[in-house]
């Protein structure tokens, strides 16, 4: 009665392009066994592609991996350690879907390497919460639906918890009225702090109802 | 991205040695603009040193009653520090102005001078620059020239500088300290440190090859009301089309610097001596010798009347 297997949405998606890829590769079948699909593309020209060790500290779990040294924290998390809530928008610290916090900042996880991350502190948008044990932030972005694709979803959450985090810490922003003064919590200041992620379904209104509502709780 | 090697140093006349002896090695801080240039192999480096370990992230008082501001200070803590908040507020505002919360928690004071142009052309790749690819001409002459830059340009490169922080630091009169491979100090007064693009666009800074930024220092703060107002095409997260960086005295004299409108920070001190005249006396010197073009041209006008709205809001706060 309550077996029948649950299938999500990215299930269904890559096991559709797992079919694609080997249908695509059937007239080269002894081509593919012979290279190694882990390596790198230079790896079948000859050259060798320098790679370092990390040690990336990933919600509270470490994680020793042997990476190419190009190899961003984004894809790191998302490739390597499968965590693949953290987004890639514009791969270019533009858009902020692939914010993450590092030592409690929020940065763009798309702009910086991997390996220069040893010893650091991760936390994705899976480290916040569980559909169970959702943060007060992704509570308060399903109540006041927050979204509508989602897509940059867990980027403005994790923004939100960093910025929260800045607001704290009287870290002043650029329509502070008063620079010296420890800053206050208002809507603009949220808008302002908030501009480094972008939500191209246009769903601003209810992200700034959703963080409102915690900011106004912690502030 | 190409493929490169990479390294820890731990000390900055070690991490200045390495590069030094690599034609192809560079230093990585923040890393928010070289990794962006360098996905599309507009830089190309073979061999990173990060400097991130060196402990250059601290800001102190001098003994002449300015900062010292270690080349590691990322954009949030700076703009945030309460003596830069209380004693330099212009550095702080032109700070919060650039990039975003996310870019500044990266972004450090050194990698700010040193960032490169947004000019379209020079991360456009298939189109002629001569900052990207020494010789091969300019794309942006006679191409769109809305957002490039109007004075200290040449017929080999029209591109403004990018950073809000660097034309704040040209109003503090603020100095760069390096060290070399061979261990040497110097530092470089800030006017120094950006060149002009004259036949060499490429060559954009004062630096030799593995010279490393340890700090910049601030000299003691001069008083006045410090304003930073730059204009964009959106409210937010967006280039300036011009700023303006000022320090107004009570008694109407003072300081201003140009973003937007020049391959480095524009300030010119004959022009600052008119400020007692109005915005108009001051752009006009600031200004002269100015080649806009038509779609440019704006700029200058927006200059003066941002410069305008800063001397009359001075007047009331003083």
């Amino acid at each position: 009665m309550n077996e029948v297997p649950k299938i999500s949405r990215r299930d269904l998606m890559v096991a559709t392009a797992v079919t694609a890829s080997a249908s695509s590769l059937l007239p080269s079948e002894s081509d593919a066994a012979t290279t190694p699909n882990t390596q790198a593309p230079a790896a079948a020209t000859g050259a060798v592609v320098p790679t370092a060790e990390v040690v990336l500290d990933v919600n509270g779990r470490k994680h020793a991996l042997r990476l190419d040294t190009r190899t961003t924290l984004l894809d790191a998390l998302r490739e390597h350690l499968h965590l693949t809530g953290t987004k890639k928008g514009c791969d270019h610290g533009q858009c902020g879907a692939c914010t993450v916090l590092v030592d409690g900042r929020r940065i763009n996880s798309c702009l910086s390497l991997a390996v220069m991350h040893s010893g650091d502190s991760i936390t994705t948008i899976e480290g916040l919460g569980t559909p169970d044990h959702m943060h007060p932030l992704q509570a308060a972005f399903v109540k006041h639906d927050g979204y509508q694709c989602g897509y940059c979803t867990p980027g403005q959450i994790c923004s939100a918890v960093g910025m929260l985090h800045e607001l704290r810490r009287g870290v002043p922003s650029h329509v502070s009225p008063d620079i010296v003064a420890k800053p206050l919590l208002s809507i603009d200041e949220l808008r302002e702090r908030m501009s480094g992620n972008i939500c191209r379904c246009g769903a601003y209104s209810n992200i700034v109802e959703a963080i409102s509502e915690v900011a106004g709780s912690v502030a | 991205m190409k493929a490169f090697t990479y390294q820890r140093a731990s000390t900055a006349a070690e991490a200045a040695a390495i590069v030094a002896a690599r034609p192809d090695a560079r230093f990585i801080a923040g890393g928010t603009n070289l990794l962006d240039l360098m996905k599309p192999q507009i830089e190309t480096p073979g061999h990173l040193v990060d400097i991130n370990k060196l402990g250059l992230d601290r800001i102190e008082a001098t003994p002449s009653g300015g900062l010292r501001i270690g080349a590691l200070v990322c954009n949030t803590d700076l703009a945030a520090d309460v003596r830069v908040r209380r004693d330099y507020g212009v550095l702080s505002r032109a700070l919060l102005a650039g990039a975003s919360g996310q870019l500044r928690n990266k972004a450090t004071t050194a990698g700010n001078l040193l960032q490169r142009t947004r000019c379209p052309y020079f991360y456009d790749s298939n189109q002629p620059c001569n900052r990207r690819q020494p010789g091969s001409g300019c794309s942006a002459i006679g191409g769109v020239t809305r957002s490039m830059g109007v004075i200290g340009t040449s017929d080999a490169c029209i591109a403004t500088h990018p950073s809000d922080m660097a034309v704040a630091m040209r109003v503090l009169d603020a100095e760069v300290e390096t060290v070399r491979s061979d261990g040497r100090t110097r530092r470089i007064p800030i006017v120094d440190f950006h060149r002009l693009p004259h036949k060499t666009p490429h060559v954009e800074t004062a630096l030799e090859h593995g010279e490393l930024v340890t700090a910049v220092t601030l000299p003691a703060p001069i008083g006045g009301v410090h304003s930073y107002h730059k204009v964009r095409d959106r409210a937010s997260y967006a280039f300036a089309l011009v700023s303006v960086a000022a320090v107004v005295q009570a008694d109407g004299r003072g300081r201003v610097a140009f973003g937007g409108v020049a391959p480095k920070p524009w300030r010119s001190e004959g022009a600052e001596a008119r400020m007692p005249e109005g915005a108009s006396a001051v752009i006009a010197s600031a200004f002269a010798g100015a080649r806009p073009t038509p779609d440019n041209a704006f700029k200058v006008r927006l200059a003066e009347r941002t410069l305008g709205a800063i001397l009359s809001s001075s007047k009331e706060a003083a």
